[in-house]
């Protein structure tokens, strides 16, 4: 029951006990401060704040510098809460490491995904488009085709798919393999893609 | 920022000799039989190299009872035991899937120090 913070560092592959070849994701992982503890007395509920990576006193907002400096911790560059640690085995200014995870876990990794910009709806949604450039149709072949003005429904229903902004979400993809731990690097070695782009913010948890 | 190059580099192999397409090698690969490993050599000319680090592969062929066959490599398996490097040939292209289409004595590469 616990998890980490790390930057993902980009995809290569290694070599497995048999010879095979796996598709690994390098993440540098922690090591992570704990910087506040929610409990349920307090705050309704059990979590670890967690901070990862250095960031220079005067680049920190009066306020956060403040949540830092409560406790007398250096400021780090991100923040994101964990619930599921067993929080009273915890106090403010321990140190999590990527030492957490050991090989053949199973986690989830979530993070951001890469950001496409204004999309249309073919590549946005997946619509098919119109098949053909003929018959008086030539600026069509992309477009989303009728939204609505017939006589029924005489108007756009809510939540109708149309182009816009495309990838930078959350996402979040479950059962992945940690098949390598590197602690002097602080490297976790998982198999398979996870979500967002080099060098991106990744939470690794594990259930 | 930490390089993936190095971050791999204990999965590159040093102990392997250089080779060229066009030598004749000799691959001595780990086999796993049930409970047991053993030593099965694959005798054949090297048609092709191709990638660079971890990626890096080398293909031999040989004829067997008549038939081609292609075996590819990775560089860095741990499945390759050894490889010894039995003759160098001399031939003037990188790649030498022409060899597929010729047979008997056309198919043979010239020696590099006859």
């Amino acid at each position: 029951m616990s998890g980490i913070i790390g930057k993902k560092l980009g995809m290569t592959s290694i070599f497995g006990n048999d010879g095979e070849i796996i598709p690994v994701t390098v993440i540098e992982a922690g090591p992570c401060t704990v910087v506040d503890i929610k409990t349920t007395e307090k705050d309704g509920y059990q979590a670890l704040q967690l901070g990862f990576g250095n960031v220079k006193e005067k680049k920190v907002n009066k306020p956060l510098a403040g949540h830092f400096k409560k406790n007398n911790l250096s400021p780090s560059r991100v923040l994101k809460e964990f619930k599921n640690f067993n929080v009273s085995e915890f106090k403010i200014g321990d140190e999590i490491k990527c030492s957490i995870f050991s090989e053949g876990d199973i986690i989830k990794v979530k993070g951001k995904s890469k950001g496409k910009g204004f999309q249309g709806v073919v590549k946005r949604h997946g619509f098919g488009g119109i098949g053909m450039t003929t018959h008086g149709q030539s600026d069509r072949v992309r477009a989303p085709g009728s939204i609505g003005a017939s006589s029924y429904p005489s108007r756009v229903f809510k939540g109708q798919r149309m182009a816009g902004r495309m990838g930078y979400d959350n996402v979040t993809i479950r059962g992945l393999k940690v098949v390598k731990v590197d602690p002097e690097r602080n490297l976790i070695f998982v198999k398979g893609a996870v979500p967002g782009a080099i060098n991106s913010i990744v939470e690794l948890i594990k259930n | 920022m930490i390089d993936l190059n190095n971050v791999i580099s204990d999965q590159i192999r040093t102990d392997i000799p250089k080779f060229n397409p066009g030598d004749r090698i000799r691959v001595h690969v780990r086999v796993i039989e049930g409970e047991k490993e053993r030593i099965q050599p694959f005798e054949g000319d090297v048609i092709s190299i191709r990638g660079t680090g971890l990626n890096k592969t080398f293909t031999v062929r040989k004829i067997s009872s008549g038939v081609g066959v292609e075996r590819i490599f990775p560089f860095n398996s741990p499945k390759i035991a050894k490889v010894e490097l039995i003759k160098e040939g001399s031939v003037r292209r990188a790649k030498l899937y022409y060899l597929r289409k010729l047979s008997g004595k056309a198919a043979k590469i010239k020696s590099k120090n006859p």
